[in-house]
């Protein structure tokens, strides 16, 4: 099914009673070229570019719940580039530049929302660090814009200007950065990968690996049966320490939960994203008019998908040091998400030393902006056996070769990143 | 979560600090750089029941080795750890 202006006008007229399922709910067959493991984002992007970019079809994507259920469903769904390190830079613009010809790639509203991400700066430490950050994005071709105290006032009249103890001086402002449907990443994902062979298989948990003398990943076996395949793709960050565990790996990566809030809806405030540079909160305003927002991990090991008090406090504090008047706005839902941190804060995308065994993992808290690149440069992997030129350095030996890709320079404890 | 802190009783979470698992051990100084980098950055990332090293920073600051399932955040058993945190970190 093509959506269009037409299709939408004859579904209009026929009572919006002819709509079709986007996405085919498909059954495991014996074999395929190419399996993925995780049916979120990032699984569902690498199929797609798998079946469009590099021919390969015969694709099977493996997800234990449903398609969206982890992750994917679950972040904050700001999508942005002002990374600062060389390897980062270079990949998220590239994932940035793939959120915007998404819709068109995918015939498929994913709601992408270039509204604009502003990082606040309260001292003059933050202001020449952000400076630097935004001359590097600069450097390599990515908008970015120091904004004085002046042009944050009239952006944002409403923030606290008053905060004696952390003073609002500006800001670092990316206008190509924004929000985009998080769920409808997923379902765009689906439709277009769907349409042109992908199996999308759901409650199909793995269960372990299957190998063949040489030790060579030759399928997986699942809860509906054994899977064979050529290659198979972990995409299931959150757990990646789970499924590598049945390959008799062990990664750099702790399992740690992160929180999300969503407050009742209120009347258009917020016209960006924005993030308090003294704390750790950013936020944005849902199209429905909730206020979305978050802060740090909860800094403990954590497969429990929800956190606890001590981190609402502090987010809720940030929000409040930034826009008092939130304060009388009750918060309607929160709950958490579990990350995959990896010991420099980046992630890892690589053959892993089992033979058949591709790795994409390690996305911290930042694994929804990435979705679209990570895709591609994951079923690069996958059909040429070699790293996309902007995913060369997210390998995985480069914390035995010190090559540690850390913005944060915190080293090697995942709780701090 | 609540941690009950053995010699300052039942306190909220917020008083602790997180090092991490309980179970690498700091190679001697003579190890070979597999040894190493397997302290540093190789984890289990166990799915339920663990040991792990708390802080009690805004308690009695005491090293504390406590036993905690990562699937419910339920724990069994808290004990003092002196002298093994800080050894993890050098101190």
């Amino acid at each position: 099914m093509k959506y269009s202006i037409f299709s939408l006008a004859r579904a209009a007229f026929s009572g919006h009673k002819t709509w079709q399922r986007t996405w085919r709910d498909a059954s495991p067959k014996d074999h395929y070229d190419v399996v993925i493991i995780g049916g979120g984002g990032h699984g569902l992007a690498t199929a797609w570019f798998l079946a469009s970019e590099y021919g390969i079809r015969n694709v099977a994507v493996l997800e234990k719940g449903w398609i969206g259920s982890g992750n994917a469903g679950r972040n904050t769904t700001i999508i942005r580039s002002n990374y600062g390190l060389p390897g980062n830079t270079g990949f998220y613009e590239l994932s940035m530049k793939l959120w915007e010809r998404m819709e068109q790639d995918l015939n498929y509203n994913t709601m992408v929302s270039q509204r604009g991400v502003i990082n606040l700066y309260h001292s003059d430490a933050q202001r020449d660090a952000y400076a630097r950050r935004g001359n590097t994005m600069r450097i390599n071709g990515i908008d970015a814009e120091l904004l004085d105290l002046a042009a944050v006032k009239k952006m944002m009249p409403f923030l606290n200007f008053d905060n004696a103890r952390f003073p609002v001086q500006g800001g670092l402002l990316q206008r190509r950065g924004g929000t985009a449907r998080h769920d409808a990443v997923v379902w765009g994902y689906a439709h277009a990968a769907s349409a042109i062979g992908v199996d999308i298989i759901q409650n199909c948990e793995v269960s372990g690996f299957v190998r063949d003398a040489n030790g060579k990943v030759t399928g997986v076996e699942t809860s509906r049966g054994k899977i064979g395949a050529g290659k198979v793709g972990m995409a299931v960050a959150g757990s990646s320490s789970r499924v590598a565990a049945m390959a008799g790996l062990r990664l750099p990566i702790e399992s740690h939960v992160l929180q999300a809030f969503v407050s009742e809806a209120i009347k258009p405030l917020i016209p960006n994203v924005m993030t308090f540079g003294a704390g750790h909160f950013y936020v944005s305003q849902s199209d429905k008019g909730g206020l979305v927002f978050g802060g740090d991990i909860d800094g403990y090991n954590s497969y429990a998908q929800r956190g606890n008090m001590p981190v609402m406090e502090d987010v809720c504090e940030g929000g409040m040091a930034l826009l008092p008047m939130i304060g009388r706005v009750r918060l309607l839902r929160q709950w958490g998400g579990i990350m995959d941190m990896s010991m420099d804060g980046s992630p890892i995308i690589d053959k892993t030393p089992v033979d058949g065994l591709y790795l994409n993992a390690g996305w911290c808290y930042g694994g929804f902006k990435a979705t679209p690149g990570s895709g591609l440069v994951f079923a690069h992997l996958l059909a040429r056996d070699e790293l996309h030129k902007e995913a060369a350095r997210f390998r995985l030996d480069r914390f035995r070769r010190g090559a540690m890709i850390d913005e944060k320079g915190v080293g090697a404890q995942p709780n701090l990143h | 979560m609540r941690i009950v802190c053995p010699f300052c009783g039942e306190r909220e979470l917020g008083e602790f600090t997180y090092l991490g698992d309980a179970k690498p051990v700091r190679p001697a100084a003579n190890a070979s750089e597999d040894e190493v980098f397997d302290y540093v950055y190789l984890r289990d990332n166990v799915a339920g029941e663990t040991s792990e090293h708390w802080y009690h920073a805004g308690g009695c600051r005491a090293w504390l080795k406590i036993t905690r399932n990562t699937l419910t955040h339920e724990i069994s058993s808290v004990e003092p750890a002196a002298g093994v945190g800080a050894a993890k970190v050098g101190a």
